[in-house]
């Protein structure tokens, strides 16, 4: 069967295939069954009582928060994304590799440390806080809370994904654009934004997908009050302890938005390589862009 | 907007290579957006922190039942990071080296533990290990092997949220990997084994390396996942987070500060680290 040599590691068929049929059968067992679990579990006792569970009005509240909370926190991030992005790869100033570090530390902080800093901070015993409370203004345990601690989490992602893309992209085309008379919202929104529209996408899915999903830092500064300031990943929690099923119906919503996001993620990583060749095999008219 | 700034600037600096507009908007906004969401807060930490004097402090973070969740959280993102730097090596290798039917669905699934909320993951998991679950009731059963409500639960969950990491550090190295080398040799009749030992495996090592420590520091902080499948059990299977968590559930703000305090610290030493690490390893790369 090995007759011929093969050229390159792990090419013989043999090799090949198992690897490839142990990786398959590690990713069912570790990813695909618990995915699919969540939806068996959700409908264990039939549609019926499904869309019973869903149509609670508790879970409807939970819902609705859910969306309310991610419609803020996503376009705030991603102005911030963008502002970031364009400022440390289109100039250089000190301080620049240190504001890069500090935009990752959302990522490395543990969520419950996240609620913490803001609940230590504008809670009724903090600085801002106790001023807060003084002219009746609540931020923890109401909704604008959620939205901070939110924004604290999911603010890294825009700007992650538009650093390396705008970084390799160079300032090239963007600086002739001004030189023929752009003004800095035209160079953005004629010559920036059709190279960067795909990666922003997907920025924007990720931050949406983590807002929606947050739990750890929601957990700390929400109260968890049913119809009021229960996000639907903290009403899943309180589900779970007693009816199980009914958890797992509004658990299966959010997986839902979970797959939604994979297929959008692989369809813009499919734009945007076609979109790369494009390019390679193209020379950019920078004038033909700007002008009209 | 600022095209009159930048005007002005050049006829000042005509061979300032500053051509853009901007710097000031979107750097400005920028730092205040930082300073606010998260320099301030952190402050607040170590204003808490620093009221609580030294002794108060070391009280709080030495407690028996806190020292046994670090020890509990350590070990157990220590097995997950280790399992997802193979794992997330199958995964990579499989993905740049093969053709197969299911690839691409292969690729989209691996975001999986990305995209779905922790607690999702987190229940779900802990219904499928429990003895009543598709896995817990075999292997429990056959194996006598709990895994619900153990530190090897807390594993499971850790190395579920953590797999992206390595798979997506690694990949990107194995497809820019030049084949020469490899080649040679194959061709001086090297076996598989020894080139990719020899050969491969120290050219991927730096992203193996970073991808495992993404994914070490992705666990410490786990909480969604992993609360439901610990059944957290005191000096048994309670992970750090769940102990922050609990002080503030009893009102004790300086002392959820005071081991929130040895988290953060542990975790912004990890990516000081690792920005360190890649930092090096980006020169290496560049200067071949």
């Amino acid at each position: 069967m090995a007759a011929k040599q093969s050229h390159r590691v792990g090419d013989h068929p043999l090799v090949k295939w198992t690897l490839i049929i142990v990786t398959l059968l590690l990713t069912s067992i570790l990813l695909v069954v618990p995915l699919v679990g969540i939806f068996h579990q959700a409908f264990a006792l039939g549609a019926a009582h499904y869309w019973a569970s869903i149509a609670d009005s508790y879970t409807l509240h939970a819902i609705l928060l859910t969306l309310f909370v991610a419609a803020l926190t996503v376009p705030l991030n991603l102005v911030f994304g963008i502002m970031l992005a364009w400022a440390v790869t289109r100039f250089q100033f000190p301080g620049r590799k240190l504001l890069m570090t500090l935009m990752d530390i959302p990522f490395a902080v543990s969520p419950v440390v996240a609620g913490l800093l803001y609940l230590l901070l504008y809670g009724r015993n903090g600085w801002i806080g106790s001023w807060l409370d003084e002219h009746s203004i609540q931020l923890m345990f109401a909704w604008p809370g959620i939205v901070m601690v939110t924004v604290f989490v999911t603010c890294p992602f825009v700007a992650r994904e538009l650093i390396p893309l705008m970084q390799q992209h160079g300032r090239e085309e963007e600086e002739a654009a001004v030189i023929l008379g752009a003004s800095g919202w035209q160079v953005f929104r004629r010559v920036t934004f059709p190279n960067i529209k795909w990666a922003l996408l997907y920025g924007v899915i990720l931050t949406n997908a983590r807002a929606v999903g947050e739990f750890g830092a929601v957990s700390v500064v929400s109260g968890s009050i049913r119809g009021e300031t229960n996000t639907l990943p903290l009403h899943v929690q309180l589900l779970y302890q007693d009816e199980s099923v009914a958890a797992f119906a509004s658990a299966s919503l959010l997986a839902g938005i979970a797959l939604l996001t994979l297929i959008i993620k692989a369809l813009v990583e499919w734009r945007q390589s076609r979109q790369d060749k494009l390019a390679n095999a193209e020379p950019l008219v920078v004038a033909d862009k700007v002008g009209s | 907007m600022s095209s009159s700034v930048v005007n002005s600037n050049d006829m000042r600096r005509p061979r300032h290579k500053r051509v853009l507009p901007g710097l000031g908007l979107t750097l400005g906004t920028s730092v205040l957006f930082i300073s606010l969401i998260l320099l301030l807060p952190l402050s607040g930490l170590v204003m808490q922190t620093a009221e609580m004097g030294w002794e108060r402090y070391w009280f709080v973070i030495t407690d028996p039942q806190v020292v046994a969740s670090y020890r509990l959280t350590l070990v157990s993102a220590l097995w997950a990071s280790l399992f997802n730097g193979v794992f997330g090596l199958l995964l990579a290798w499989v993905l740049v080296r093969y053709e197969f039917p299911g690839r691409r669905l292969l690729d989209a699934l691996v975001d999986l533990p990305f995209a779905l909320p922790t607690a999702v993951a987190g229940i779900t998991l802990a219904t499928l290990y429990s003895d009543e679950g598709w896995y817990g009731g075999w292997l429990s059963g056959e194996l006598g092997i709990q895994v619900a409500y153990t530190p090897l639960g807390v594993v499971i969950a850790m190395a579920f949220t953590s797999i992206p990491f390595v798979v997506r550090t690694v990949q990107p190295v194995l497809e820019e990997m030049a084949v020469e080398e490899e080649e040679a040799g194959m061709t001086l009749g090297a076996s598989d084994w020894t080139v990719f030992r020899r050969i491969l495996l120290p050219s991927l090592w730096p992203a193996l390396v970073t991808g495992a420590a993404l994914s070490f520091t992705r666990s410490l902080g786990e909480f969604g996942a992993v609360i439901f499948i610990a059944g957290n059990m005191p000096y048994v299977s309670e992970v750090t987070s769940l102990m922050i968590f609990m002080r503030l559930q009893e009102f004790d703000f300086a002392a959820a500060s005071a081991i929130a305090s040895v988290v953060l610290g542990v975790s912004l030493l990890l990516l000081l680290l690792i920005n360190i690490w890649q930092a090096r390893f980006l020169r290496r790369f560049q200067g071949r």
